[in-house]
Formats: C-alpha cells, sequence, structure tokens
C-alpha cells in the first residue's frame, strides 16, 4: 500500500516538474534578475516537502486510523456467500478489517470467517436477543462496538438484512449511509447505480463514518483460507428490546443453488403464462444446475414466490449465463441483470427490448424452444 | 385510532428512460415527465385502507421538494389523504438532499403531528436508496416494519409480514412504528376526477425545512453521473442447435 503511494508521488512530481516549468518560464520574462534553474528548484524543493507532507499524512490516516468493520450475514448454521464478497470491498478500502457476527448461533460462521485472509478480528455476539437479526437489537449493538473501535467504515452487504439494519445505524450516528455500492475510488470515494442502474453515480461522502452497503456481484468473494484472526466477544450491553417480537418465517425450499450466487440462472416472466408452465423452466435449470429467477409480471400474477423477483426492486444478479424466457426486458427488469456476462433470450416480439442486451436472441414460442433446448442439453 | 403520516416523492416516471447531463452533473429532469414514486402510491393506498377500516383517524401526506411536489401531495389528497405538508425545498438544496435530510424533517413531522404511524415506500426509484425510513424510525427510536407486503393493526401494535431475500417473515412491532412499503403490499387506487377535484379544497400547508430546525448541509459531493456501460450488440440466431452450439462455445455447458 505504502509502496504504491510513493510510486503515485513520483509521478505526481515529475507532473509537478511540468507544471513548475510552464510556470517559470512565464515568470523569467517578468523578473530577470532570478535564474530559472534556481526558481525551478525551488519550486520543486517545495513541491517535493508538500508531497512528503501529505504522504506522511496518508500512511498515518491508513495504518493508524483507517479501520472497517464487517457485519456478517449468517443464518445461525451458515455464513451467507454474500458477506465474503463484503469482505472483498472492505479489503479494496484498505486498513484493518474486523468482522462483527451476531445472532443465536455464531460458531459456524465465526469459524468460517476467521479463516479468511486479512481479516485481523472477528467480534461475536451470541445472544436470545439477536433471534431474527432485527435492526433494534442489532444497531445498539454495533453502535457499540462502533464506540470501542471508532471504525472509519461500516460494511454490510446490499441484501435485505443489510438494507435494513445499516441505515438505521447511520442515522444513529448521524451519518448518511451510501446503498448497494458496485465500485471504491479511494477511502472517500464510492460508485453506486440510480435510476434502475441507468446511470452511474460517483460520491465522495463527507462524513466522518462511512456506512455502506455493498453489492455482492460488484465483488469478488475473499477465499475463506489463509488466514487466522482472534475470535473475540464483542462489546457487551443490553441490547434487549421490546420495541419489535420476532415471529416467524417462511421461507422458499428448493434444492437448486441460491439466486445471488448463482454461476447460471433460467429467468421466467408473463409469457410463461402460469405458474404451472415453469416446470419447463426448472427442467432446464436442472440441466445447467441453474437458479431459477421471475420478472416482477411473473410474480405479481402468482406464477412464483415474491422473492425469485429479479430487478430493481427484487434481486441483483450477475451470472455467468443468463437465459431471459417470456421476459420483455423492462428498465426495471434490466437493472438486476443486464451485469451478466451472457444474456441469452428467448421470446417471440422480435420487438422486445430484452433483444436489445441480448448476446444471443432466439425469436421462438418458447413452449417449443424450451423443452427442445433442454433435451438437447 | 391512529394518525399516519405518509412521505410522498416527485419522481421522474418510472417509464421514461433517463438522460445524463452531458456536463456529467446529473440527470436531465427538465420537461420531462414525473410523478408520485410508485412504492409512495402504495404507502398511501395503505393508510388510506387503514382509515376506511376505522383503524386510523386521519391520514396526512409529506412530500419534500420545490414548488412541484405540490402536484404530488393533490395526487396524494385525491386518493384520500386528509391534508398535506409541503416542505419547501429550493431546487439546488433538493439536489443535494439526501434520506437523512428527509428522515429528520419525517421524524420532527411525527412528533409534531402525533403520528402513530408514519408509512413511506421502501425506496424512491431515482436515488434506490432504501434507507427514509430505517432513518426515520432510528431518529424516533420507534421500530421499524421494513419491506412490508401485509401489515395488520393488532390492539398492541403492528404485525407485519416483511419480504425477505429466502422467503417471507412475520414480525410484530409495537406502535407508534414506521413500516415501508414494498410492491405487494396492495394495489393502489386511481384518483377519480371527483376526488381530484375534492383534493383542491383540502389543506395542504407549506413549511421550510429551517421551520422544523432541520439543516440541510450535503453529506456528500456529486463527483460525476455518467452513463452505464453499454453492452455490444448482440446477434439473432435461428435455431434452438445454433444457441446450443454457441453456449458450448461459451463453455456454458
Amino acid at each position: 500500500m505504502v509502496a504504491s503511494m510513493l510510486r503515485s508521488s513520483t509521478a505526481d512530481i515529475n507532473f509537478t516538474c511540468k507544471l513548475c516549468a510552464a510556470a517559470v518560464s512565464l515568470l523569467l520574462g517578468r523578473i530577470g534578475r532570478w535564474s530559472g534553474r534556481e526558481i525551478a528548484c525551488s519550486a520543486l524543493s517545495l513541491a517535493r516537502s508538500a508531497l512528503a507532507e501529505r504522504d506522511n499524512e496518508s500512511c498515518f490516516f491508513l495504518r493508524r486510523l483507517q479501520s472497517t468493520l464487517v457485519i456478517a450475514e449468517h443464518n445461525n448454521e451458515v455464513l451467507l456467500p454474500v458477506t465474503q464478497n463484503t469482505l472483498s470491498a472492505a479489503k479494496k478500502i484498505g486498513g484493518d478489517v474486523s468482522v462483527l457476527i451476531a445472532g443465536t448461533k455464531c460458531t459456524p460462521a465465526a469459524e468460517a470467517i476467521s479463516k479468511a485472509g486479512g481479516v485481523s478480528k472477528v467480534l461475536v455476539a451470541e445472544s436470545d436477543v439477536f433471534k431474527g437479526f432485527t435492526a433494534e437489537t442489532l444497531t445498539p449493538l454495533i453502535l457499540a462496538s462502533q464506540k470501542q473501535f471508532k471504525f472509519t467504515h461500516i460494511l454490510a452487504p446490499a441484501t435485505a438484512f443489510g438494507k435494513s439494519v445499516l441505515p438505521r445505524v447511520a442515522a444513529k450516528l448521524d451519518v448518511s449511509p451510501i446503498t448497494d455500492i458496485i465500485g471504491i475510488k479511494d477511502a472517500n470515494t464510492f460508485v453506486r447505480t440510480i435510476y434502475a442502474g441507468n446511470a452511474i453515480l460517483t460520491l465522495e461522502a463527507k462524513d466522518p463514518v462511512k456506512v455502506i452497503t455493498v453489492r455482492g456481484t460488484a465483488f469478488p468473494p475473499l477465499p475463506l483460507e489463509g488466514g487466522s484472526a482472534a475470535t473475540e466477544k464483542a462489546p457487551e450491553g443490553d441490547f434487549k428490546t421490546d420495541l419489535v417480537e420476532w415471529l416467524s418465517q417462511e421461507l422458499s425450499k428448493s434444492d437448486r443453488p441460491e439466486l445471488t450466487s448463482a454461476k447460471a440462472i433460467v429467468s421466467g416472466g408473463r409469457g410463461l403464462k402460469s405458474g404451472d408452465n415453469f416446470k419447463l423452466l426448472y427442467d432446464l435449470a436442472d440441466k445447467l444446475n441453474a437458479a431459477v429467477g421471475a420478472s416482477r409480471a411473473a410474480v405479481d400474477a402468482g406464477f412464483v414466490p415474491n422473492d425469485l423477483q429479479i430487478g430493481q426492486t427484487g434481486k441483483i444478479v450477475a451470472p455467468d449465463l443468463y437465459i431471459a424466457v417470456g421476459i420483455s426486458g423492462a428498465i426495471q427488469h434490466l437493472a438486476g441483470m443486464k451485469d451478466s456476462k451472457t444474456i441469452v433470450a428467448i421470446n417471440k416480439d422480435p420487438e422486445a427490448p430484452i433483444f436489445q442486451v441480448a448476446d444471443y436472441g432466439l425469436v421462438a414460442d418458447l413452449f417449443k424452444a424450451v423443452p427442445e433446448l433442454t433435451s438437447k442439453l | 385510532m391512529s394518525r399516519v403520516l405518509v412521505g410522498v416523492k416527485r419522481v421522474i416516471d418510472y417509464a421514461v428512460k433517463i438522460r445524463v447531463k452531458p456536463d456529467k452533473s446529473g440527470v436531465v429532469t427538465d420537461g420531462v415527465k414525473h410523478s408520485m414514486n410508485p412504492f409512495d402510491e402504495i404507502a398511501i393506498e395503505e393508510a388510506v385502507r387503514l382509515k376506511e377500516k376505522k383503524l386510523a383517524s386521519e391520514v396526512i401526506a409529506v412530500s419534500c421538494g420545490p414548488a412541484q411536489s405540490q402536484e404530488t401531495l393533490r395526487t396524494a389528497l385525491a386518493m384520500g389523504a386528509d391534508r398535506a405538508i409541503h416542505v419547501e425545498v429550493g431546487a439546488s438544496e433538493f439536489n443535494t438532499m439526501q434520506p437523512i435530510h428527509v428522515s429528520k424533517i419525517l421524524a420532527k413531522l411525527a412528533q409534531d403531528e402525533k403520528a402513530d404511524i408514519v408509512i413511506v415506500g421502501k425506496q424512491a426509484i431515482d436515488d434506490d436508496s432504501n434507507q427514509t425510513a430505517q432513518m426515520t424510525a432510528a431518529m424516533l427510536d420507534w421500530p421499524q416494519g421494513t419491506f412490508a407486503s401485509k401489515v395488520e393493526k393488532t390492539d398492541a401494535g403492528l404485525t407485519v409480514t416483511r419480504e425477505i431475500d429466502g422467503g417471507l417473515e412475520t414480525i410484530k412491532t409495537k406502535l407508534p412504528a414506521v413500516i415501508s412499503a414494498d410492491l405487494r403490499l396492495n394495489e393502489p387506487r386511481y384518483a377519480t376526477l371527483p376526488n381530484i377535484m375534492k383534493a383542491k379544497k383540502k389543506p395542504l400547508k407549506k413549511v421550510t425545512a429551517k421551520d422544523l430546525g432541520v439543516d440541510l448541509t450535503p453529506r456528500i459531493k456529486v463527483v460525476s453521473v455518467e452513463d452505464p456501460p453499454v453492452r455490444q450488440a448482440g446477434s439473432i440466431i435461428p435455431d434452438v442447435d445454433t444457441l446450443v452450439a454457441k453456449l458450448k462455445e461459451g463453455g456454458h455447458i
């Protein structure tokens, strides 16, 4: 890190020299008694000392002040893969990386994450209080950790969990959170999408603590190997709340890969005409070891449950292969899938906007083409 | 009987293909069709339904923004809100206004108006932040029922079904509480012409952020707003066999 800073500052000096030379040639005409060489030298030394000062500051900043807390997402059984993507983002910011794991049963996630390279500390808060991972109980825990360790960045995955908890934390810290980042320029400058992915916003955060949710598909997963982070107890406190009580969960059961981390996705829209017809997609998905997704139209029509929705208001995916079947390709749907590596569209309407983003478009009746594709794989 | 405060935002219509300004400072909004943020229509609808079920006594719609935000408030009134509060924000300040500012305003108004439930959409479709409900709840120290697809009022509070990544979950919150509406919460009604006419006579109060003691100092600097990378044009292929061949070529099968 320091080495790369030095390299960049050498480039800066060269650039400064050119500027100085230009300034000098201007000055020479006016002030005859100074030799150009002297001015150039003094200007250069000034520039050097300024740079040295800045470097010292940056090094100090990086070494001593920069520290990131990642809020791990797990389900009391396993660490969710999106946490690994968030760790990559944390490492990109630089400095120290700590992880906070809270839940009713933290051991499996804590063990997994302590093996991740570059994690310096794993804070564990295991208590029945955190049942359901409610924002009302996690927020005071995160605030207590922040108070003790003074992190400069607090990160969580931009999932339903992260999006629900982190803005609450940010408000308590009186800072403006940054949602769903897709890039990190430096410790204060981040990239995110706005208007359903149709514009890319680069912003500089002015708040002292940066509270950020990370788009998993924009960062590679950090391997859970090569590290041996110390595990310690998270700050204790009274995190019990009577504001909210978690009652129950109804999770859609599936043997297929999880949507947001699947390598291949087969997705259906209104063109499927009924929930029963989704079986065509399940058969195809099984051949490809793919997850199954859906457009909002298919969800609203009741063909499949809501948690399969891909788009601006559903999940954001970026698999190697995305096969859109009977999906027209509305702006809101494209927002969730247009970063996929290869997009295939099967639609009988040649004018469908999905063909404008598809690498391979097949204008055909899905009820013929999909079974044929399945049988030929 | 509860009093419900609903936050509504005027945004570029969801069907509009937006254009980025050549100077990279933002997107073109002048002369572009605007309408109420779709999630906020759902929030208003839910509040009006609570009133129709005699569970709410009054529905107050709030919008922060320039003068045109009043159109959005009139729409909310036409859908059944009882009165509206327009928090006037100048165009330049509105450009740097963020959920943290809005949530401070909503929190102050919730207290001033003695609201029991605050409902907002889960996200605005322009900045896609998904923060306001959570931050408002935090400012007030109220519970939050985010991404709600079902809200039921019980004696002690609310039972909220939330849309989460793996499916659904149900929580019970005390009142007062903040709710954020997901798409599946309800089907918003259309404002009928008689109701639009009636809405013109409903009270609309104007205040400023300063009146409410909220500081609108920007917390971020917009470095640039740019077009996303364009995907290379693909090709239309003639049949399934070609598709299978292409998938093999790409190493997908």
